[in-house]
């Protein structure tokens, strides 16, 4: 029996809730870090290089110093004199025992390695002071040769650290069966090759990165607010990296604007402002500017792919060989070598492709370091498989959905544990539903029509129509298989289910939310388990103080890891109640039955008593079974024991008016399988942004650097994040197939939409500029790009 | 300088620095910190307010220009206790998840409607270019305003 | 980002704004909107010594009337009042039309007419209608008001003809209810045109949006549409002389590609 079967009348699993968060924040109530003000605080303001390689000279922070309101100022050198770390910055992911990882200071002494690497950093009593003594900090550079391209780096002839002499990073294989995938190649009727970049972007979550230290002189502890997906990981990292006992740190993310991996690190400014604060005896704070962020927070993507795939004469995909060249930036920072590893596993994607031969080499660049972006190494791979596949579909002649059909796992039909070609284990799959519903609610028939129509006709404005079938992995992630990949953590989850003596519920979480409604979920699922009402549930999380332990929010993880381990921490409470009510009927356990929130002896309904009511008669303790401990509080650290493998079929239409070479996406619909639903409403809206943000990196969004290592597109005028005028409705429907991983049968869904979406919009662009024999297009597909495009197939310019 | 505005309709004053951008007056000299910063160039609407009843991105307003104005946060948006029926149908139609692009979000919708009281979708699209949101692909706000729209 | 620390004189009429130009020069920035200004003041790319608020002043400095065949538009008009002017509707549509495709709906309600003209900024919109309308511009000095045709206007990369100590005042476009069209291309809508095409009076005024350092008048398009050519053939002539900039949103040539194709679509739709 399913969860979603279970569900009671009461708001709980499967209910299209509305969410508990919603109040503070469309009031204005909630208060994000920049909000919290600490008497007596100091505003941090960042000296960044404006070179992207260079040496360091003299710093000259006189003027600064003797501005009004200027506190103190710091240069690298100052603050590694006055010990205030124990480590650089940290790296929690040496993907190979032989990784370079060159120190990470959080402010740069000596050499400056990218622009918005910080040299120095000052100290003042206002916000506007701290920007100003900031400007007036003189750095004097020795510039150095920058490495400002993937293919810069492989060239090796400009180190992007000075004293290494390779910008190899690290050299990364999974090829589980190479004669194999040899001879599937040299038995092939076709095969494809083709070569992809995955463009720098900017996560952009809305609410800047911010942090306000608030020390306790006396007593040695510190406060941190963070905008941070990650408070946990966090304080271990501020401990490890300071040397500031753990006990005596407490980090707190409060209302947190938004993450989508951007706020998933240990950034020079949390270290800064706590050691800063312990030093000074001062509150300190420091919110980053946009234009400041694309120097100061993580980028993401950054790869070029080299795909090939190995095809019989029927459009039967028997192998594919990757190899990836990812872009490091100027450092290493929390997990940035992993993340293109995390795609390695999906590059065979939702088929039956029995060969898989994968390899990743990381290149530092003096760019902004990479790390976590929505998806993290998952996009980049359902981007490469997908377009692969269109391809593939040309070369033998059949349709994009014909192609997929041919190659699915198990044809498309239900399946439970698939070993695929990567050795992981897909926990459950039923392909060929989500496929036909997707085609149907898009009327990609109709589309054909109307698209023979504009091409009989010559239109300026031609149609182009694209499909993707997407899996993810995802609920990272058994610790196991994290150790096996040499991740520096587990993946487990902590939750603590207690009932209060007035019969509400507390509920502790160690996953950390910033948009994803956990408060809600959470409470549904509560709800359900206890036959309680939801609105009698609160969720504590976010504060290390009242939730010590979790590994937090990201990976799509929350409720495959964290959500389970709440409805598990549930059981353990009503299993405990069930004896104090059996005790209190003087009847055996085993004859309780549990409905609606009430246990009765089975046959006699009529005595009974609610849950709720134990909640007293746990904390008074006057009449326990023997031996029992008072109170209603169990916890649960789940590690499951594989990921869930959510899946899906996009199709996105698209018009290119091929005078401008303007792709505007006017149509999308997104059939998503993410097991079983806690809250469809939560549900569709995850799809609904993942699949903008996706979009927009088929479309508008890219970092551009120039050849000195310069982002030319810092602010949002120029990074083009696009708003509702350039997005369309969005048709959302899904299929349910559980996932095996949990009890639940939850899969995730946090990623699916920007997993599915750039593949779908680019092979829409491609199926639109078909008939002039194009047959890739570089993301973003700027009108630019795609005019010169059309110029080039025909063979002149404009 | 002293700069003097009637906020959420009441009296409000500080004294500031000329340079001081009405949402910082707002943020910091007020404590009205429901109005966010999310960018540097009047590109994403997050500090959306209104000024004598019309949106306005604070971030790009000198405060001392503000002098004399009737200015509406989104802590002073509804009348009494409740919540404003633009609010009311962004909690029905789950159009935020993170929040931050919510209150300028709907400061700029509900100047909106002023503009166009009974919107057609694209009207609503076009009307809301200046405010960017990272999380929910915008379809359940364009539809929570339509809602709106539809109901006045 | 913050701007540098200025003094800031609130002018209650344009004489005190006037004699606080006269008195600090070049020093001085007068302020209207300040939908051009503060942004550049933010990144400290501009950091004038003193601002001189005239956002606040009204009277003849603000609001659109009709004199005649002669729209007087107030320089302190916000572009939010252009969209929605029924009169303005009715005796320049274009303009209004064009107003309302100024950055966003907060900019629309701030941003002023005569501040987006005295900008001088290329890429942007109003500039491009004013030629393409051939307005006449009234500024007021220290020595009185004088009239500066569009085309003497914009003389360089932000620059204008108007001298430090001068206040523009006054906008003046011909009644024009001929043939229209302004085609703007750009990424999003919020964003400044990569290149826009502005016809008015069935193609007898045509201008160009980021095609130079300045806004441009496409005299050649002009030229071939008083002898007769064709749509098609007219828009051929769009690019010729013009020095368009490079950037990340295209080329030259792309750009000069642009401003043919968008100069065909605005002439075919003003004649259609």
């Amino acid at each position: 029996m399913t969860a979603v079967e279970d569900a009671p009348t009461t708001a709980g699993i499967g209910h299209r809730m509305l969410r508990k968060e919603d109040a503070k924040l469309v009031t204005g109530e909630a208060k994000f870090v920049d909000d919290i003000k600490a008497p007596g605080q100091l505003w941090m303001g960042m000296v960044r290089s404006t070179m992207a390689h260079a040496t360091i000279g003299s710093i000259d922070t006189s003027e600064a110093e003797a501005m009004p309101g200027v506190h103190a100022v710091y240069t690298g050198e100052q603050l590694a004199e006055l010990g205030l770390w124990a480590a650089p910055l940290p790296c929690a992911w040496p993907v190979t025992e032989d990784m370079v990882n060159p120190p990470h200071n959080p402010v740069a002494v000596g050499e400056a390695k990218h622009v918005g690497d910080i040299l120095a950093v000052v100290l003042a009593e206002t916000r506007y002071g701290a920007a100003d003594a900031a400007e007036q900090v003189i750095v004097d550079y020795e510039p150095l040769g920058a490495v400002t391209s993937i293919e810069d780096a492989m060239a090796d002839d400009v180190m992007a650290h000075a004293d290494l002499t390779t910008n190899k990073a690290f050299h990364w294989p999974l090829d589980p069966n190479p004669e194999a995938t040899a001879a599937a190649f040299e038995n092939a009727a076709h095969v494809v090759k083709a070569r992809f970049i995955q463009q720098r972007l900017i996560p952009t979550p809305m609410e800047p990165r911010g942090v306000l230290a608030i020390p306790s002189p006396a007593g040695g502890e510190v406060t941190l607010y963070s905008a941070t997906q990650v408070p946990h990981i966090l304080k271990v990292m501020i401990a490890a990296t300071t040397g500031i006992p753990e006990s005596k740190i407490r980090v707190i993310a409060p209302a947190v604007g938004g993450g989508f991996g951007g706020k998933l690190n240990v950034d020079a400014d949390a270290i800064l402002s706590v050691t800063l604060a312990n030093h000074l005896g001062r509150p300190v704070r420091w919110t980053e500017t946009r234009s400041e962020a694309a120097g100061s927070s993580h980028q993401g993507r950054g790869q070029i792919q080299h795909m090939e795939a190995a095809a019989d004469a029927d459009g039967k995909v028997t192998a594919v060989k990757v190899h990836l060249d990812a872009d490091m930036g100027a450092y290493m920072m929390l997990i940035t070598p992993g993340v293109p590893l995390l795609g390695s596993f999906l590059y065979t994607g939702v088929y039956d492709i029995p060969n898989l031969s994968f390899s990743c080499d990381g290149w530092f660049t003096n760019m902004t370091p990479t790390d976590a972006y929505r998806g993290a190494g998952r996009p980049e791979a359902s981007y490469a498989i997908e377009r692969v596949m269109d391809m593939v579909a040309g070369e033998v002649g059949i349709t994009p959905e014909e192609v997929r059909a041919r190659n699915y796992i198990n044809g498309g039909e239900f399946f439970e544990n698939h070993e695929a070609a990567s050795t992981l284990i897909f926990d459950s799959g039923h392909y060929r539903p989500a496929h036909d519903k997707a085609l149907e609610m898009a009327d990609v028939a109709g589309l054909r029509a109307e698209q023979a129509r504009r091409r009989e006709a010559g239109e300026k404005v031609q149609l182009g129509i694209g499909m993707c079938t997407y899996v993810e992995i995802c609920g990272l992630a058994p610790s196991r298989a994290l150790g096996g990949l040499n991740y520096g953590a587990g993946g487990w989850e902590h939750a603590t289910v207690r009932m209060l003596p007035t019969g509400k519920v507390e509920v502790v979480s160690g996953s950390t939310p910033h948009g994803q409604g956990h408060e809600t979920a959470w409470s549904q699922i509560i709800a359900t388990k206890m036959g309680i009402s939801p609105d009698d549930v609160t969720v504590l999380h976010s504060d290390t103080a009242t939730s010590p332990l979790g590994l937090d929010t990201y990976g799509s993880r929350s409720l495959a890891v964290g959500g389970v381990a709440i409805a598990m921490a549930a059981d353990k409470v009503i299993d405990k109640a069930k004896q104090i009510a059996a005790h209190q009927f003087e009847a055996s356990a085993d004859d309780i039955v549990f409905e609606e929130g009430a246990f009765s002896v089975a046959g006699t309904p009529a005595r009974s008593v609610h849950i709720q009511e134990l909640g007293f008669a746990a904390f008074a303790a006057h009449d326990l079974p023997d031996g029992m401990e008072p109170n209603l509080q169990e916890q649960v650290n789940f590690d499951p024991p594989n990921f869930a493998f959510p899946f899906g079929t996009h199709v996105a239409v698209v018009e290119v008016d091929e005078e401008t070479g303007n792709v505007e996406l006017i149509d999308y619909t997104a059939v998503d399988d993410c097991g079983n639903q806690v809250n469809p409403l939560i549900v569709e809206g995850q799809v609904h942004g993942g699949i903008v943000q996706g979009a927009a990196q088929a479309l508008y969004e890219v970092a551009i650097y120039d050849d000195q290592g310069q982002i030319t597109n810092p602010s949002l005028m120029d990074y083009l994040v696009p708003s509702a005028a350039e997005m369309p409705s969005i048709q959302v429907e899904s299929t349910v197939t559980p996932s095996t991983s949990n009890p639940l049968g939850v899969k995730g869904v946090g990623e699916a939409g920007t997993i599915g979406s750039a593949a779908a919009v680019i092979n829409a662009v491609c199926d639109a500029l078909s008939p002039h024999g194009i047959t890739d297009m570089e993301m973003p597909a700027t009108p630019w790009r795609v005019r010169r495009a059309i110029e080039a197939a025909e063979g002149g310019g404009s | 300088m002293e700069v003097s505005v009637t906020v959420n309709d009441v009296s409000r004053s500080a004294d500031v620095e000329p340079r001081t951008l009405l949402v910082h007056y707002l943020r910091d000299h007020l404590d009205l910190t429901g109005t966010n910063v999310g960018c540097d160039t009047s590109s994403c609407g997050a500090c959306t307010v209104h000024i004598d009843g019309r949106s306005a991105k604070s971030c790009t307003v000198l405060a001392a220009s503000a002098e004399g104005a009737d200015i509406t946060t989104i802590e002073g948006l509804a009348d009494g206790d409740g919540l404003h029926p633009m609010q009311q149908a962004f909690h029905e139609c789950h159009a935020l998840q993170c929040g931050y692009c919510t209150p300028g979000m709907i400061m700029a919708a509900t100047s909106l409607l002023e503009e166009y009281p009974d919107p057609t979708e694209a009207q609503v699209r076009e009307g809301l270019e200046g405010n960017l949101c990272r999380c929910t692909g915008y379809h359940n706000i364009v539809k929570a305003v339509l809602a709106v729209g539809g109901a006045s | 980002m913050i701007p540098a620390a200025f003094d800031y004189v609130r002018a209650a009429s344009a004489d005190e704004a006037l004699a606080v130009l006269a008195e600090h020069g070049e020093d001085a920035k007068l302020m209207a909107g300040g939908h051009s200004l503060i942004p550049l003041m933010k990144f400290r790319l501009v950091t004038p010594g003193v601002i001189v608020d005239v956002g606040g002043l009204n009277g003849d400095l603000r609001g659109i009337s009709v004199d005649g065949d002669t729209v007087r538009i107030g320089a302190l008009t916000r572009h939010s009042e252009l969209e929605h002017s029924a009169e303005l509707r009715d005796a320049c549509p274009m303009l209004a039309h064009v107003a309302s495709l100024v950055g966003d709906p907060a900019v629309r309600h701030r941003g002023t007419i005569g501040g987006s003209l005295a900008h001088a900024d290329p890429a942007s919109d109003l500039p491009a209608a004013a030629i393409a309308l051939k307005a006449t511009l009234v500024a007021r000095g220290p020595n009185g008001e004088r009239e500066i045709g569009i085309d003497d206007f914009f003389t360089g990369f932000l620059e204008s003809a108007l001298a430090p100590d001068e206040l523009l005042t006054e906008i003046r476009v011909p009644v024009s209810t001929g043939g229209w069209a302004y085609e703007k291309f750009n990424r999003r809508a919020q964003d400044w045109a990569i290149v826009a095409a502005a016809v008015a009076d069935g193609g007898n005024g045509v201008a160009l949006v980021n095609m130079g350092s300045t806004p441009l008048r496409a005299a050649g398009v002009e030229a071939a549409v008083a002898s007769g050519a064709s749509a098609s053939d007219a828009a051929a002539a769009a690019a010729d002389g013009t020095s368009p900039p490079t950037d990340n949103n295209g080329d030259a040539e792309y750009r000069s590609h642009l401003a043919r194709v968008l100069t065909g679509r605005a002439l075919a739709a003003a004649s259609g």
